[in-house]
């Protein structure tokens, strides 16, 4: 019965997103203002009804519904009921769910947040909107159905992927799709503002705190993801540039040229038509990023199925969004308009140079992810590119990046003075080559590559210090934005810390351990205990011990794992780790070897490895103050006035 | 400068930036590019001898020694075998019998590998490895 009821939610979501997707932009577009008034109700209803079949499929999860395909797939009754929810997103079918499910919130948070919009307007996004909506269900009732039953059902499950079994990734999933799906609202709001042909400062001002949040969502969802691969894939990485890692980092460099390139259309009405296109190409690198995950093109762990239809359908999706938005683009366009001019040397020029290295960057990403694809299509031979590409291509756009992040917000707007900035900025600049010096010889050799990303972080961390510095006395009324910008340029610094550390003084080491063994490495000293067998919820465990102590004192006990899920009977490594604000100690075991009396064991002392993810959750951080600014909202009189006078001129 | 010769100087400082940048990019793309051969094509010497390519197959049963940290094993896709040498940690899913993709180069006829991957489904063979037999079956390779 419940999946009835799921199924049957997802088709009147369908005919609610259709009338969604077609009266109220009809109103928009007669000027019938009862029309446009029903695009609010029809989001809220629209949301009540996916997240019934979301409630739907989740509640098949919970009953042990093996009847229902997806469930006998990605579940077993002797799986954790935490993890049986985790199912719920764990394949196909049930991420697009949940990518229709985020999108439902998103459309619903429009329709609740945007009373200070123009009716018109507001109309216009969530008919946009509607119609991504109309796409998705249209995919999933076609091709992926969450709801399809088999008869008769199987006595019981084919078990969640072990690697799936994890808390990480009960987290990482949602906050990725809702930046992803969050990437939509700005999307929506560039579409609309392209077809109701007014696009202004104010536009970017109800722009700006969406595509934040959603790009602070997902920055959260790219590191959850990382942080996963760091500890559930045992072998110490935590960013392999894999394909399906790029295709969440393309839509985040996108999204952080936008959320810059919106400052500037907000503050000085320029880069209008960039920051539209940049909105378009966001949501588009999105979109791309489900197909090349979903579609079954890459294999991994996050493709469960490889059907031809799918691909196919997802193919004519991408190619009806991207080439219907920037068909309309470029007819619409050049009737926005150029912004204010501005100088060489000022912010603008600044974000402008900032743009174009997050872009280059992105396409960089794209050419690296999608060429291997292209050529394997064209069947002209299997080839792959590794992280050496990336780490080359990314090195060189980023030093230059990250000096303007500490240019760019003490730079005036439309014109600076260099001379100005250099004296403003000479002690951060003494400052930060100094403590790279430091930092590098404190913690072990100096290199130019480590000094050079240290150097980063400290130049980013002397800039604002400057900055606040000259701003003394003025902390109290410094805008929530710009409390924001600084969090999360303080965040990057971390993150760049935390690479040029981990990266240059890592140590690792793989042995041969016999209980009673010791192994050094970096100054800590490895005891090998021996190993047990144990039992867990639905595997089977041989758990090792070992003893660390630096300078004769324990400093941790760490119990790595090799599991079996007994269901699937899958092998894991669980790697035991002791995380630290200066170090983790990481520890895996390998295979037994020497007939069980020894085990290979890999250890690891990695130096701020976690500031790399304290970077993210500071970006993030940064991002979501940014967001709140009441300076969004309050204004919003203003703004009506604005535009009523607009409409009428 | 008239407003019209900035714009025109924008405009090219950034086509410049561009362009330098994607031929940065390309030459990075082009050096860095890891090819696939399967068995058949290193055991007629199609495989290059001065830069790391990738090996698909089977890990032919039986053939799997342990020596310490070194593991040696042959990929075979059932008409040619290559042995690999390896150190280090294998992956939770690397059996015999089943597919690997390995990475590295060869010396004196051994396939050196310094990166082994093995996907993370139990039911999964490696594009690449799948790619070998089906090559392997169609006969010599071309």
């Amino acid at each position: 019965m419940i999946p009835q009821l799921g199924q049957a939610a997802l088709l009147l979501a369908l005919a609610v997103a259709l009338l969604a997707g077609t009266v109220p932009l009809a109103g928009a577009t007669l000027g019938r203002p009862r029309w446009m008034a029903l695009a609010r109700p029809l989001a809220r209803l629209h949301f009540a009804l996916v997240v019934a079949a979301f409630g739907c499929l989740a509640a098949s999860f919970v009953r042990n519904d093996f009847s229902v395909l997806y469930v006998a797939v990605n579940s077993n009754s002797t799986l954790p009921l935490g993890y049986r929810l985790a199912g719920v997103w764990g394949g196909h079918e049930g991420s697009l769910l949940l990518w229709l499910t985020m999108l439902a919130g998103w459309m619903l948070a429009v329709a609740q947040f945007s009373r200070q919009l123009p009716e018109a307007f507001v109309a216009r996004v969530l008919a946009v909107m509607g119609w991504i909506s109309i796409g998705f269900l249209l995919f999933m009732l076609l091709s992926s159905n969450p709801f399809e039953r088999v008869f008769p059902p199987p006595p019981d499950g084919n078990d969640l992927n072990p690697l799936l079994q994890d808390p990480g990734m009960v987290a990482h999933p949602p906050m990725l799709y809702m930046g992803y799906v969050g990437f939509s609202v700005a999307f929506a709001f560039a579409v609309a503002a392209l077809l109701g042909g007014t696009l202004d400062a104010a536009w970017a001002r109800w722009t700006r705190p969406w595509t934040t949040a959603a790009w602070a969502c997902l920055t959260i969802g790219i590191m959850l993801g990382s942080l996963w691969a760091y500890y559930v894939l045992g072998w110490g990485g935590w960013w392999f540039w894999d394909p399906v890692e790029n295709a969440s980092f393309m839509p985040w460099l996108a999204g952080t040229a936008l959320i810059h390139s919106l400052a500037v259309t907000e503050k000085r009405g320029a880069f209008k038509s960039w920051t539209v296109l940049l909105a378009i190409v966001a949501f588009s690198l999105s979109l791309l990023g489900t197909f090349i995950v979903r579609s079954g093109v890459l294999s991994s762990v996050h493709a469960f199925a490889t059907d031809p239809k799918r691909g196919l359908i997802i193919l004519v999706f991408l190619a009806i969004v991207i080439g219907g938005s920037l068909a309309l683009y470029a007819w619409r366009a050049p009737t926005l308009g150029l912004g204010s001019r501005f100088g060489v040397v000022s912010r603008e020029s600044m974000l402008l140079a900032n743009n174009v290295l997050l872009v280059v960057a992105m396409l960089s990403v794209l050419l690296g992810t999608l060429y291997p694809l292209l050529l394997d299509a064209l069947g002209q031979g299997k080839l792959s590119v590794g992280p050496p590409y990336f780490d080359t291509v990314f090195v060189p756009l980023m030093v230059p990046a990250v000096l303007l992040l500490g240019l760019g917000p003490l730079a005036k707007w439309k014109q600076a003075a260099l001379p100005e900035l250099a004296h403003r900025l000479r002690w951060a600049a003494v400052a930060s080559i100094a403590a790279a010096l430091i930092a590098g010889a404190w913690a072990g050799h100096i290199s130019a590559g480590t000094t050079l990303g240290l150097w980063m972080a400290f130049w980013i961390v002397a800039s604002i210090a400057v900055d606040l510095w000259q701003r003394r006395g003025q902390w109290q009324a410094l805008p929530r934005a710009m409390v924001g910008m600084l969090v999360a340029h303080l965040g990057v610094a971390a993150f760049a810390f935390g690479i040029s550390m981990v990266k240059s003084y890592e140590a690792e080491r793989d042995v041969k351990m016999a209980p009673g063994d010791t192994a050094e490495l970096a100054g800590h000293v490895f005891a090998f205990r021996g190993v047990r067998e144990m039992q867990g919820p639905n595997y089977d465990a041989l758990q090792g011990l070992l003893e660390v102590s630096r300078g004769g004192t324990l400093v941790a006990t760490l119990r790595p794992e090799k599991r079996i899920y007994r269901v699937q009977q899958t092998p894991t490594t669980e790697a035991a780790i002791s995380p630290g604000p200066v170090r983790d100690l990481y520890v895996s075991l390998g295979e037994p070897v020497d007939q069980g009396r020894a085990w290979i064991v890999r250890l690891y002392v990695k130096p701020f490895v976690d500031w790399i993810w304290g970077g993210c959750v500071l970006m993030a951080l940064g991002g979501a103050i940014a967001a709140s600014d009441r300076r969004y909202r309050a204004r919003r009189r203003e703004s009506q006035a604005g535009v009523i006078a607009e409409a009428g001129a | 400068m008239t407003p019209r010769q900035r714009r025109i100087a924008w405009v090219l400082g950034i086509v410049a930036a561009v362009g330098i940048a994607s031929a940065l990019v390309l030459n990075a793309l082009r050096s860095n590019m890891v090819f696939f051969y399967s068995p058949s094509q290193v055991a007629a010497h199609e495989a290059p001898r001065d830069r790391s390519f990738r090996l698909g197959g089977l890990v032919q049963a039986g053939s799997l020694q342990r020596d310490g940290l070194t593991v040696r094993f042959h990929v075979t896709d059932l008409a040619q075998t290559i042995p690999v040498r390896y150190e280090g940690l294998l992956p939770d899913l690397f059996k015999e019998g089943r597919g690997v993709v390995a990475q590295g180069r060869l010396e004196a006829g051994v396939f050196v590998a310094r990166e082994v991957l093995a996907k993370h489904d139990e039911k999964y063979m490696p594009p690449e490895a799948a790619e070998a037999l089906k090559r392997a079956k169609q006969g010599p390779a071309k």
